[in-house]
Order: C-alpha cells, then structure tokens, then sequence
C-alpha cells in the first residue's frame, strides 16, 4: 500500500515525464490506427475483375490517388451507367465504376465523364474515344461461345463500336461436320475500348465474352523478345543469310527426301565440293 | 432525473422566450438541412442545382467547390488536381476564413446532425461519464491521415470517412456506410461525450486550421452580466474554448479566438444574459488587445 501511495505522489519531475508518455501512448495508438487502415486500403487497392473504370481513367495504382470521389462523373453519363463504390465493396470507396454486362459504356463522342472530371483521374487528353481503354475484351469461354459451337451468331461482332477492327471473324474448317466453316470471333487489343457493349449483348445465359481490366486481360512480351519476321522486314532482308539448308545424318550410302523418303544415294561422279549449308561467317565470307 | 434540475436554456426561453432561446439552432439546422436537400434534389426529382457532394461540387454550371480536406489530401497523395478542382478549394477556404473554419462542422457536414443527436439523447437519458482521450487526439490522426496517404499513395481516410461516406452515401446510394454511421452514433451516446467530432475528425481539424485567421467570431460584448449559469458550458461540443474569453483568462478580450470553436451559436441562444454574440474578429468591440496573448 504504501509503495503505492507512494507512486501516486506527483513529484516535480511529474510533469516533464507526463508530456513524452503521452506523446509517446498518442503516437502509438494513432500510428497503429493508420497502420490497419493503410493495410486495408492496400487490400482495397486492386480492381475486381468485373469493375471497369470509365474513359481515360489513369492506371489503378495512381487512380485511387487521384480520383477525388465527387461522383462528377455519375452525373453527367448520358446513360447513367456509372457507379460510385460503396464501403463494402472490394475497392477504394467512393470511386466510379460500371459493370459492362449491366450497362456497358455508350462510348460518347464528346466524352463527358471526362469533361466533368475535377481531377487527372481521368485523362482530360484524351478526346478520342476510340483510343480509350477502360478495359479489354476476352472470349473466355470457347465451349458455349455459339460461334465456337459453328452457329452464325456473331452479335459481339456486330454491336462492336469499333467495327471489324476491334473484333474480326475468323474463318476455320468446322471439324464436327466437314464441311462447315466456324466464324471465331478475335478480339484485337489494338482497337479494343472495353466498353463492353459485347459483354452486354451476348445472348448466352453467362457471357463467354467478357470484359476486363487491361492487367487482367493483356499479356505482354518479354523485352527482349524479337520477331523474326518483323525484323526482317526492317531489315529489308534475312540477317543470318543463307537459311542453313536441313542435313541429316545417315547411314553410308542412304539419302533422304521429303516425301520420297528414304533412298540409296544413286551413284555419281566424285568430284571436289564445296561445303554448303554453312552460314557465311563460317565459310570465311562477312555478315 | 430530479425536479429541481433544470434543462441547459431554461432560463433563456424564460427570458427571451422559446423562439430567440433557439434562433441560432434553428438556422443551423436549417442550414445543414438545407445543404442537404440542394444536392438530393437533383438525383430526387432532377432538378441540377447542385452536382457532385461534398468532396467536390459544381453548382448552378458555374460554381465549382472543392472540399479543403480532400484537396490536402489529393497534394498528400502527389496529385495535382484540374485548375477548376484548385479554384474550388480556394473559393473554400476563402469562405470559411470569412465565416469562421469549424463552421464548416456546425453549419454543413451531415454527421453534425448524427453526433448532436448523440449528444442530445445522451443528455435525456442521463448517461454521464465514459470514455476520456485528449482532444489533441484528432490532430495526431489528420497528420496520420496525411503521412498515409503519402506512403500507400491512396486516400487512406477516404476508406471510413464518416463525412463523405454519410453524404456520399445519401445521394448516390448508401450500401453499408450506414454502418459506420451508427457506431459513430453510438461511440457518441455510450463511449464518450462529443467523441467523434471533438476527438477524433480530421477534416474538422483542417477547417480549424482555416478558423485560426478567420475573421467572423463569438464575441462576448457583456461579459461583465455572466451570472455563472453554466448554460453555455452545458451546450458547448468544444467547451474548453469558452473559459479563456469568458472569465479573461490572462486578460484575453472578449472574443473567443480558439481556431475549434465551431459558430455553431448556441452560447448566444442559451445565454439569458445576452453575453454572447456573432463579430467580426476586428473592430472596436474587442480593441487591439484580442489577438496579443499576454505574459503568464
């Protein structure tokens, strides 16, 4: 009792001890609140697959940053398909959003979402919206795409804003009937917007045309990667010249053709050959 | 409750009838609901008076606002909004340097209307005591809502604001924001007294920081007829910023100058003295001396 008496006498140090304890319990305290709410930002921060942001939103990581949640853009979609996200929803709260198989983007000419956009959440330099990409078209599901299924339902094709050039037929042998031919419809990142109005209109129960967030949708070549045939018409020409003609190792006196098969090499003249075959650097000659 | 007690503005509706013993209350009711309605109208019945929320506004097609909090809360995030969106948070700021910053939270921000009547209920029923944290505690969580956002590069308080989740909610669809509005509701009823907005709200710490300068005050012409009824003190949400000016303290002026007094009006309303009164910051009443603190 009375050590603890003792302990509860302010001594005239009390004060000058009160003031780095309590900066110390606030500091604590309000950084462990920061602490779980940065954490749960963080987990709010990646886009659900169906949520498409309107056009000319800047890349996610810095949207969230940028987009100040008036809902501007809500109100002045002609077509009122946007939507501003709520708490309980996987991303940052108060962002817009549509869902394409919902209501997918009209795709206005004069863009006013982004016309009505206080901030660089959407990119007010884009003003063609045929170069907008909210998203990217994937034929996700071949087994119940009726086109995959050898019907002529093409309706993704048709609906596309960006007609024959973000979705194009491609015509392939139908192997059930043999004699057929399958309309595939192909999606071209090149002019894909994401709207979604495919999405929208696909007439199956669950769309097997499906809209969604470029990071999800793209792929993307390694740096390093090179295509031949595009570099050698850059090139105006093969670079490791001449193609190294096929040879085979055979049995003493055998050849072999494609088509024929194997063969006895017909007997002939012997005489000095050059080696062929070879790329130039190894017959002395320069690349 | 005993029979002697008497509720806080008793003797001022006695005094100056029920009426001018709410003036104050009235009005700011009328304003918070008011502001309300102009942005639900649009989205009720179509009428585009006003579009956005409180985050950032466009009204009439011409007059853009932009909320302060969110504008240092974008700068925090390293984002530099359109001119249109800079425009509004210096429209804004000019304003509440006009008419005090915190005015902001009496006179506009909706959760003011959920906290008051925490308050209110809280005083009917009788619930004393709870919960006790300095009032310091909300400039601790503005500086961390800011250093988060700087770090995670998302607007990290935007996640649970009560402010623009209520509002947001409101015009364009609530889901489960009404959540963090009730236990904001009752945080302030059981757990502690004036705890969200006096403890904890960082935007209303960045109106305050406006309210340091800001030029429309309380005034407290006739403080000499102060008959210690405690009334004001019972009515305050920021009850620490009366005393100074009141009982001059150092040798304050009349005039309360605390950037967390919220002009809310409600010492005028329940003064059966008439101490109190909405001045301007400068002018003859409070003298040169208002704004000099003088030695201990």
């Amino acid at each position: 009792m009375d050590n603890e008496n003792k302990l509860r006498v302010k001594g005239p140090g009390s004060a000058r001890r009160q003031f780095p304890a309590d900066t110390a319990r606030m500091a604590c305290g309000v950084g462990l609140l920061g602490l779980g709410l940065s954490l749960y930002a963080r987990h709010a921060k990646a886009l659900p697959p169906a949520a498409i942001r309107p056009p000319g939103a800047i890349p996610e990581a810095e949207f969230s940053a940028a987009c100040i949640r008036c809902g501007m853009c809500v109100r002045d979609c002609p077509f009122d398909i946007l939507l501003l996200a709520k708490p309980e929803e996987p991303m940052s709260t108060g962002t817009p959003y549509f869902v394409a198989r919902q209501a997918p983007c009209e795709m206005c000419e004069d863009i006013p979402c982004i016309k009505a956009c206080p901030t660089n959440a959407l990119d007010h330099s884009l003003t063609d919206i045929t170069k907008s990409k909210m998203g990217l078209a994937v034929l996700v599901d071949q087994e119940t795409c009726l086109n995959f299924l050898g019907l002529r339902c093409d309706i993704c094709y048709r609906v596309c804003p960006v007609l024959d050039k973000a979705i194009t037929l491609d015509p392939q042998n139908n192997l059930r009937t043999g004699k057929h031919t399958l309309f595939i419809p192909v999606v071209h990142s090149e002019h894909c917007t994401g709207c979604g109005l495919c999405e929208k209109a696909c007439p199956t129960e669950i769309a097997a045309i499906k809209v969604f967030p470029l990071y999800l949708a793209k792929g993307q070549l390694s740096a390093h990667y090179r295509l031949g045939w595009v570099e050698k018409e850059k090139a105006g020409g093969s670079l490791v010249a001449p193609d190294v003609e096929h040879q085979y190792n055979m049995p003493e006196g055998m050849q072999y053709e494609h088509g024929k098969g194997l063969s006895a090499v017909p007997p002939a003249p012997i005489s000095p050959v050059e080696p062929v075959g070879l790329p130039k650097a190894f017959q002395g000659g320069k690349l | 409750m005993s029979a002697g007690f008497l509720r806080p503005g008793a003797e001022a509706i006695a005094e100056k009838g029920w009426l001018l013993a709410h003036k104050w209350l009235i009005l700011r009711r009328a304003s918070q609901i008011g502001i309300l309605l102009l942005f639900l109208v649009g989205p009720w019945f179509k009428w585009w008076i006003v579009k956005g929320n409180l985050n950032y506004s466009y009204t009439l097609d011409f007059l853009p606002l932009t909320d302060a909090f969110q504008f240092v809360q974008l700068l925090a995030a390293r984002q530099i909004p359109e001119t249109i969106a800079i425009i509004g948070a210096g429209l804004v700021v000019l304003f509440y340097w006009l008419v005090g910053g915190r005015t902001y939270c009496s006179w506009v921000c909706p959760v003011n209307l959920v906290t008051d009547l925490a308050n209110w209920l809280r005083a009917r029923l009788g619930l004393k005591g709870g919960a006790h944290l300095s009032r310091q505690t909300r400039y601790w969580i503005f500086g961390m809502a800011l250093v988060a956002t700087a770090l995670s590069g998302t607007l990290v308080w935007e996640m649970v604001n009560p402010v623009t989740l209520l509002q947001r909610g409101l015009i364009f669809g609530m889901g489960f924001a009404w959540t963090v509005i009730l236990a904001v509701f009752l945080f302030d009823l059981f757990v502690m007294r004036h705890g969200w907005c006096g403890h904890f709200c960082p935007v209303g710490v960045c109106y305050s920081l406006i309210g340091k300068f800001s030029l429309l005050r309380v005034k407290l012409p006739a403080r000499e007829a102060c008959n210690d009824c405690m009334d004001c003190f019972a009515v305050c949400p920021e009850q620490q910023v009366i005393r100074p000016a009141l009982k001059a303290i150092n040798g304050r002026a009349p005039i309360i100058l605390d950037e967390n007094c919220t002009n809310c009006g409600r010492c005028i309303d329940v003064c059966s003295k008439n101490v109190f009164r909405f001045g301007a910051r400068i002018g003859a009443a409070t003298g040169a001396g208002a704004v000099a603190p003088l030695p201990k």
